[in-house]
């Protein structure tokens, strides 16, 4: 049982790790998702330009991986001069990419409002901006619900990428405890528990959520 | 060299991690949607919470534990052997969830008829569940497919030469503004590779459709 002994060692240092690692996750969730209602909203406008700018700042956002969009913002930027610190290249990084993906999200909870709402709206005299933030957006987002949570799990995991850019989170300092011990075996395996320790419980949390929607519609 | 030949030195090996551990996920997926599904509870217990670890754990954990912290105890893979096994076992665990969706939306009226007409338990589910089972999931298969393409680029972390890995080395011997053409290029890569898989899932989708009706 001597590997008990070494994790209640690492442990501390691991969970301040931990802690910018949620908050990296918080950040992204907490921007990127009003944004990707945003962009929903604009690749869905009748607007050439906005739908232009919408559909090229989400298929970037999903089609290239994380850590290229992160790599780019942090390597490659200050080659031009722009240069973040490393935990705001993270965040920048990270928001991209959590609010291209919430932005289909949002777009396909809009879509499955039946039109009979919004015609029913309609006879009854509402105007458009209370048709969609009234009648539309409450129902969209209802379905929009367990398929962001399960992007907020993903956003959790995801921030171990802010590891490539040298970002002291978990992953990070997970690497500096093994490279100090030499026992990376034990500290990436307890690296993985705390990590499955969030995510796991979460992802039961977005289960429960997911059968509890589709009961009520049923 | 022009930044575009050398990113274009990492897409084969971007390629085989991919479809290597495609081939892992989606054969070893099936026993773990098989046992999601068991009829006795502690398989199916401790195959969900087998299931929902491997999920829970980012990959990058799992190739630093396949290639870093296994090189302690002895066990020495190549990168890239490191790279196909981490990303096989995630894909297997994601596979295995998009097959038990799959599985549940035949409906009991199939199984019942099959065993009612004689049918094995393997010829049933070879012959009337899992052909089924694969219309519904096949698109979801084909979006799991694109994510993993750009989730090998994880393995660039330790030191597998794909697309990303290219990309860094080209630029850091490229300190001045032509060094940001590569992440660039590399981005443009991962969609364009996605491109064929995106139109062969929806013909293959259209086609099946067709099979149907």
């Amino acid at each position: 049982m001597d590997f008990l002994h070494n994790w209640a060692e690492y442990l501390p240092e691991m969970l301040s790790g931990l802690k910018l690692s949620m908050l990296i996750a918080a950040v992204s969730i907490v921007v990127g998702y009003p944004i990707g209602l945003g962009l929903s909203l604009m690749t869905a406008s009748k607007n050439l330009v906005a739908r232009a700018i919408g559909l090229a700042v989400v298929e970037i956002g999903r089609g290239a991986p994380a850590l290229v969009i992160l790599y780019l913002i942090y390597y490659g930027l200050p080659k031009f001069g722009i240069s973040f610190e490393s935990l705001t290249a993270a965040y920048i990084g990270l928001t991209w990419n959590a609010a291209a993906y919430a932005s289909e999200m949002f777009r396909a909870g809009l879509q499955s409002v039946p039109r009979g709402q919004i015609e029913a709206s309609q006879a009854l005299g509402l105007h458009p901006w209370p048709i969609f933030y009234r009648v539309r957006l409450p129902q969209g987002l209802r379905s929009a619900v367990p398929g962001l949570m399960g992007l907020a799990i993903q956003m959790f995991q995801g921030t171990s990428l802010a590891y490539g850019i040298a970002v002291p989170e978990l992953m990070k300092t997970s690497y500096s405890i093994g490279s100090r011990t030499f026992n990376y075996l034990e500290v990436f395996i307890l690296a993985g528990l705390v990590y499955a320790c969030i995510s796991m419980p979460a992802t039961w949390i977005t289960v429960y959520f997911e059968r509890r929607i589709h009961r009520r519609y049923a | 060299m022009d930044p575009v030949t050398a990113v274009l030195r990492g897409v084969p090996m971007t390629l085989y991690l991919t479809f290597g551990a495609f081939v892992i996920g989606a054969i070893g997926g099936v026993p773990l949607a098989l046992a999601l599904r068991s009829g006795t509870w502690p398989v199916r217990a401790i195959s969900r919470l087998v299931v929902d670890f491997v999920r829970g754990v980012p990959i990058i954990v799992w190739l630093f534990v396949l290639k870093f912290g296994l090189a302690g105890e002895g066990i020495r893979f190549t990168p890239l052997t490191a790279g196909v096994i981490g990303l096989g076992l995630v894909s297997a665990a994601y596979l295995a969830e998009i097959y038990r969706g799959g599985l549940q939306t035949v409906p009991i009226g199939q199984l019942e008829a099959a065993n009612a007409l004689g049918l094995s338990r393997s010829v049933t589910f070879r012959r009337v569940i899992a052909p089924q089972a694969f219309r519904i999931v096949s698109p979801s298969v084909a979006t799991y497919l694109m994510g993993l393409l750009k989730d090998s680029s994880i393995a660039s972390t330790i030191i597998v030469g794909e697309i990303v890995f290219q990309a860094q080395s080209y630029a850091r011997q490229h300190p001045t503004a032509v060094g940001i053409i590569p992440y660039v290029v590399a981005g443009l890569f991962y969609i364009v590779l996605s491109i064929p898989v995106a139109y062969f899932s929806r013909k293959l989708d259209r086609r099946m459709r067709e099979e149907i009706y």
